[in-house]
């Protein structure tokens, strides 16, 4: 396989990169297990899903798994989904944005950005279970912080029931991973700043507002934007911790899907699972697609 | 430090900056006290290291964790092998196929895992039924889910190199592909692959999603199954795992900031 596009290229690679119908085909070859690869454990898969979307459970074409989604605990568990990931987006995306600040104004070789960096990594994007056993030690019913405003203060946290293994409680933990991810997509954006342009706008007598108002805002608003739907997205996918906290009920949609894999299908439901992940997948895809125009619109500043 | 080399306002700043620091430091170094806290409570409100020698203890926690490592190790050489030689010959001979290799490795961006899997369910009862039911398997689903990780960082790896001239010079002197990438290339780029690799050992060992709806037993899955009877080993065990990807990025901030400086004294 190697030894043909040897003689081919022979020393003229820049002059003729492969022409010729046989080389192109040899030089193909090489991209061959890749693409086999991604073929069978990516794309295989998520046709499968949603190829089964639209298919009862004797394989012939139906739109009743996609109208099931429209009601009922479906419906609601996509609405849920999409509070939570819109709530905890905004807050991760505000207090994400201040910490970005914090630590963009700070040494850039500094060791406050390194640990900050390096934390944010690893709560955003490698947290999943472990979170959620960081919040149960927290303010679980035994958590250090329950336990410590029962005994100082006599203050029950969980007056108002399981708040923890509910829809808050998700709201919370979200927030502990979408703060650090808006971190890590944000803090590129502020080293965008040129310092320049502050200056410009003290040498003018422009205030910190003035330059907040109408210099730096304006050229971060499409990145923030952007990043707020990315955050989104990251919240709408998100399973793990989820999973690891709330094991009674499916308040949510991934674990409404988890529920069609464990084993709670009803019959001639067998494809409603598949549904629930196409739905996702759009919600997903468009939250995504929005993020890369944004990203692109921004990337003007940045040259 | 930043205060003194800007003027206006720069008192009220360092305030706000502050106020920002410690609030979110307490937000988010609050919970880790806290798994510290919990997993050294001993009987009678006395300290004790209990949970966490109760982590070696249980022959199920110690067989998991080195599956996930030995995983981990697995899906980092899978995805090396799959990447590198292909995006190599992308850019020196394909071109074309930049955009769309590109895509397919940030798909799983746009495909949530808890998506996957569900496609995977019925794809892993045949690679079950050939390869044998070993967790090990999990592989072929690690390599796809770390492509968007491992993409950016050898992609980086690649732009910062002058790849066109030094696989011309060496086919001009006679080197065969098999050497200008081993010998050329990788060792350019190994800062790059080095990173990626980092990154993907982390995933690997946080993955929770499609090894637990797999039913495969690894360090997460582990975790969140003792969680319901030994809390305390749960959250040592968490804290270990976080600290343990903590160590691995922080060591990665060094190796991406000396590479991005090379790249700008070549530029």
């Amino acid at each position: 396989m190697v030894a043909p596009v040897t003689t081919a290229v022979g020393g003229s690679e820049k002059a003729s990169p492969g022409r010729g119908p046989g080389r192109t085909w040899l030089a193909w070859l090489v991209v061959v297990p890749f693409l086999a690869y991604v073929g069978t454990f990516l794309l295989y898969p998520t046709v499968l899903v949603l190829a089964g979307s639209f298919q009862d459970s004797d394989g012939a074409f139906t739109l009743d798994n996609l109208a099931d989604l429209t009601r009922g605990v479906y419906l609601q568990a996509f609405l849920r989904s999409v509070e939570l990931s819109a709530v905890t987006a905004l807050l991760g995306a505000v207090f994400g944005a201040l910490l970005s600040w914090a630590v963009a104004v700070g040494k850039p070789e500094g060791l406050l950005r390194r640990v900050v960096v390096a934390g944010a990594g690893v709560l955003a994007q490698f947290g999943g279970v472990p979170l959620a056993f960081a919040f149960l030690a927290t303010i679980g019913f035994q958590g250090f912080v329950t336990q410590f405003l029962r005994d100082s203060f006599g203050v029950d946290l969980f007056a108002t029931g399981a708040w923890l293994f509910e829809l808050p409680g998700l709201t919370l933990v979200y927030t502990f991973f979408q703060i650090p991810l808006m971190v890590i997509v944000f803090l590129p954006a502020l080293d965008g700043l040129r310092p320049q342009w502050r200056e410009a706008v003290d040498s003018l007598g422009g205030s910190s507002w003035t330059y907040w108002r109408h210099v730096g805002g304006p050229i971060l608003l499409p990145a923030f934007l952007g990043s707020l739907l990315l955050l989104f997205a990251n919240a709408f996918s998100a399973y793990a911790t989820a999973a690891a906290l709330v094991s009674q009920g499916s308040p949510i949609v991934p674990l409404q899907i988890r529920g069609f894999l464990t084993g709670e299908v009803l019959l001639g439901q067998e494809n409603l699972g598949k549904a629930l992940g196409l739905g996702m997948v759009v919600v997903v895809g468009v939250a995504m697609g929005l993020y890369a125009l944004l990203q692109r619109r921004f990337a003007r500043w940045q040259r | 430090m930043a205060a003194v080399t800007k003027p206006s306002g720069s008192t009220g700043r360092a305030v706000v900056r502050f106020v920002i620091l410690l609030v979110l430091g307490v937000f988010f170094l609050l919970p880790l006290f806290a798994m510290a806290e919990f997993s050294t409570r001993g009987v009678g409100g006395a300290r004790s290291l209990a949970s966490w020698s109760g982590i070696v203890d249980d022959p199920d926690l110690v067989e998991s964790i080195l599956v996930s490592v030995q995983l981990a190790v697995a899906s980092s050489l899978v995805m090396l092998v799959l990447l590198v030689p292909t995006m190599t010959w992308i850019r020196l001979r394909l071109p074309k196929l930049r955009r769309l290799v590109e895509f397919l490795c940030l798909l799983p961006v746009a495909i949530p895992a808890i998506v996957l899997v569900v496609g995977m369910a019925p794809l892993y009862a045949w690679v079950n039924y050939f390869l044998g039911d070993s967790p090990l398997t999990l592989t072929f689903a690690y390599a796809v889910l770390v492509l968007p990780f491992a993409y950016r960082a050898i992609d980086a790896g690649l732009s910062a190199i002058d790849l066109k001239t030094l696989a011309e010079a060496a086919r001009g002197l006679g080197a065969s592909w098999g050497t200008v990438l081993l010998r050329i290339v990788v060792p350019n780029i190994r800062t790059a692959l080095i990173g990626a690799s980092l990154l993907s050992v982390a995933l690997v060992l946080g993955e929770f999603t499609i090894a637990s709806l797999l039913n495969f037993d690894t360090l997460q899955v582990q975790v969140n199954l003792l969680g319901k009877r030994d809390a305390g080993v749960s959250i040592a065990v968490s804290l270990l795992s976080l600290l343990f990807a903590f160590v691995l990025l922080f060591l990665l901030s060094f190796i991406g900031r000396r590479r991005r400086d090379t790249a700008v004294e070549e530029g």
